[in-house]
């Protein structure tokens, strides 16, 4: 079983972004691959311990990228694809997936895995329209996947539980967090995955045109911000203090 | 006038709360068609119709229900062939995302996503998209035809505007390569007490919180004041908790009248969901922690002494 697992870098979410004059984030901090896609990682390479194959990592960003596919190798993963072009940075959602859906599509993969969301954008989509443009079924919010042959099922998690969703493969499924505990890499891992192969590719290699964007960002307003109000110690007084809020609010 | 269309989200039959909120935005903008898929269509284009829609087009065809986004996405690929509106408005939800995500991509016209706000200029549309935690508002205005834009849900507040809507079938036949993605079950796991999305009160907890045996903590003050618990990203995807507690970007977006966060930093995927509240109380043993920055009152210290505390002043008064 051949699996593609999209993986993207990210800020690190444990560091505090600011914001540059020209609205953009600092996202020459601290980057990190997407926790999120960690455990992708994760899920595709039990699967393939379980029903042996190939997993394969494909990423967009700048070359710095490499070192979130890196990450991905050390844990076990066998190869990576780095999809990079000056043309493509500020890609929007569909311009992404198009870049993607190229790249994998030449791979002829029997499972592609995504994280639900990005951890940095948090929109979640990209996935559907990677899913649309490869001509897969698309089997989302998985927190657990069981393949079967050439059928996958997953239990897809919904506000009150779940729900049992099924498809023949290929198909995409992205992965909530909760699917698997990342490995850490091993020192072996570490050490193996100086060797792996990332290969590197540009809009060219893949025979697309960027396309007009689906938005023009005609600039930025600050949003209401709530006043700060007033911080106390916990002290003796502080649940009276919390206590008459909440009168004021008429809850108590 | 301009043609918009709301696509409606049903869940077994039931319109999603989120689908008449944007009702409300809609009827301002132009006439207003809604698309109700699956079980219960019919019914649901009533309601759609005395919040505004001019005309709903229904297919009742259960292979709605029962595949993921293909069918619908066929449906309204098959509805735009005939008729092409200029603007499709989704819900900024699982699932209707989902769809939405299929369509703009089988269109080839992109999408703009988790939008507050849209309005019209210069015959076109803007969206007002919350950017860095919702600090900023971005300005997006849609360089396709149709625009799709999905909408924050309680962005809005969903009013009856009178008015009843023309029924239309919508002749749309589901072969088999949109039956893919199949529902084979439904199981609930909890029944929420109080909805998160409904309660006049919600205390969420995060990290600060230690670790899930203390989540009961926040279980017994929000039974003392009749609201529900929610939680973090960050505690959901530790598995502390499940994700239907999740208050956030991705997640519930909540404005109950007091939003408590107990061990919560105020994280920007966080905010944005629950930063309409009427009244934030921030407990955190972090004085600079963000969340410290939006709260009404902020109270520094132990959480887990915090709240066992207040939680006996609350029964006290209330005997």
């Amino acid at each position: 079983m051949k699996i593609v697992v999209t993986v993207k870098q990210v800020p690190d979410p444990n560091s505090n972004l600011t914001l540059e004059a020209d609205n953009t984030l600092s996202r020459e901090k601290e980057v990190v691959l997407d926790p999120g896609d960690e455990c992708g990682v994760e899920e595709a390479l039990q699967l393939k311990e379980a029903h042996g194959g190939e997993v394969v990592l494909v990423s967009m960003g700048p070359e710095r990228a490499k070192d979130a596919i890196r990450k991905g190798l050390s844990m076990g993963a066998d190869r990576g694809i780095l999809i990079t072009d000056p043309q493509l940075a500020g890609a929007d959602a569909l311009l992404t997936a198009r870049a993607l859906a190229a790249a994998i599509k030449a791979e002829n993969a029997d499972l592609v895995i995504c994280s639900t969301e990005s951890y940095d954008g948090s929109t979640g989509m990209v996935p559907p329209m990677l899913a649309e443009l490869l001509g897969v079924p698309q089997l989302t919010f998985a927190k657990k996947v069981e393949v079967n042959g050439s059928n996958v099922k997953i239990h897809r998690q919904t506000a009150d539980g779940y729900q049992v969703v099924e498809a023949a493969t290929p198909a995409l499924i992205t992965v909530t967090a909760g699917i698997a505990e990342p490995r850490y890499a091993s020192l072996k891992g570490i050490m193996a995955a100086r060797s792996k192969e990332i290969k590197q590719i540009g809009l060219g290699d893949l025979g697309i045109d960027i396309g007009e964007s689906a938005e023009t960002i005609q600039g930025f307003a600050d949003a209401e911000t709530r006043k700060a109000g007033v911080v106390i110690e916990f002290d003796g007084a502080a649940v009276d203090r919390i206590m008459a809020v909440l009168a004021e609010a008429k809850v108590v | 006038m301009s043609k918009i269309w709301v696509y409606a989200e049903l869940h077994q039959g039931k319109l999603a709360p989120t689908t008449l909120e944007m009702m409300a935005r809609a009827r301002t903008l132009g006439d207003v068609e809604a698309i109700a898929l699956g079980g219960g269509a019919k019914a649901a284009a009533a309601i759609l119709g005395k919040h505004g829609a001019k005309v709903v087009h229904v297919n009742e065809d259960a292979a709605f229900d029962d595949y993921v986004a293909e069918p619908a996405t066929a449906a309204l690929e098959s509805l735009h062939k005939q008729d092409a509106p200029d603007l499709i408005l989704f819900g900024f939800t699982p699932d209707s995302r989902e769809v939405a995500g299929r369509l703009a991509a089988r269109l080839g016209v992109g999408l703009i996503s988790g939008a507050a706000d849209v309005s019209e200029k210069d015959g076109g549309f803007v969206a007002k998209v919350p950017y860095f935690g919702g600090a900023k508002l971005a300005s997006m205005k849609a360089n396709k035809k149709p625009a799709i834009i999905l909408l924050r849900p309680k962005s809005f507040e969903a009013s009856e505007s009178g008015g009843s809507a023309e029924i239309k079938d919508l002749a749309v036949s589901i072969d088999a390569g949109a039956k893919r993605a199949h529902v084979t079950e439904r199981v609930v796991e909890a029944s929420e007490k109080v909805k998160l999305e409904d309660a006049k009160v919600v205390i969420s907890g995060g990290r600060g919180m230690g670790g899930p045996d203390n989540f009961p903590l926040l279980e017994d003050l929000a039974n003392s004041l009749g609201g529900a618990v929610g939680a973090s990203r960050a505690v959901v995807d530790a598995g502390w908790v499940p994700y239907s507690m999740q208050v956030g970007q991705t997640g519930k977006s909540v404005r109950p009248g007091v939003y408590i966060a107990v061990g919560i930093s105020g994280a920007m995927q966080h905010t944005v969901g629950m930063k309409a509240s009427k009244v934030i109380i921030a407990i955190n043993k972090d004085a600079e922690a963000p969340i410290m920055k939006m709260a009404d009152l902020g109270v520094v210290g132990d959480a887990l002494k915090i709240v066992p505390a207040l939680t006996a002043a609350v029964k006290a008064k209330k005997g």
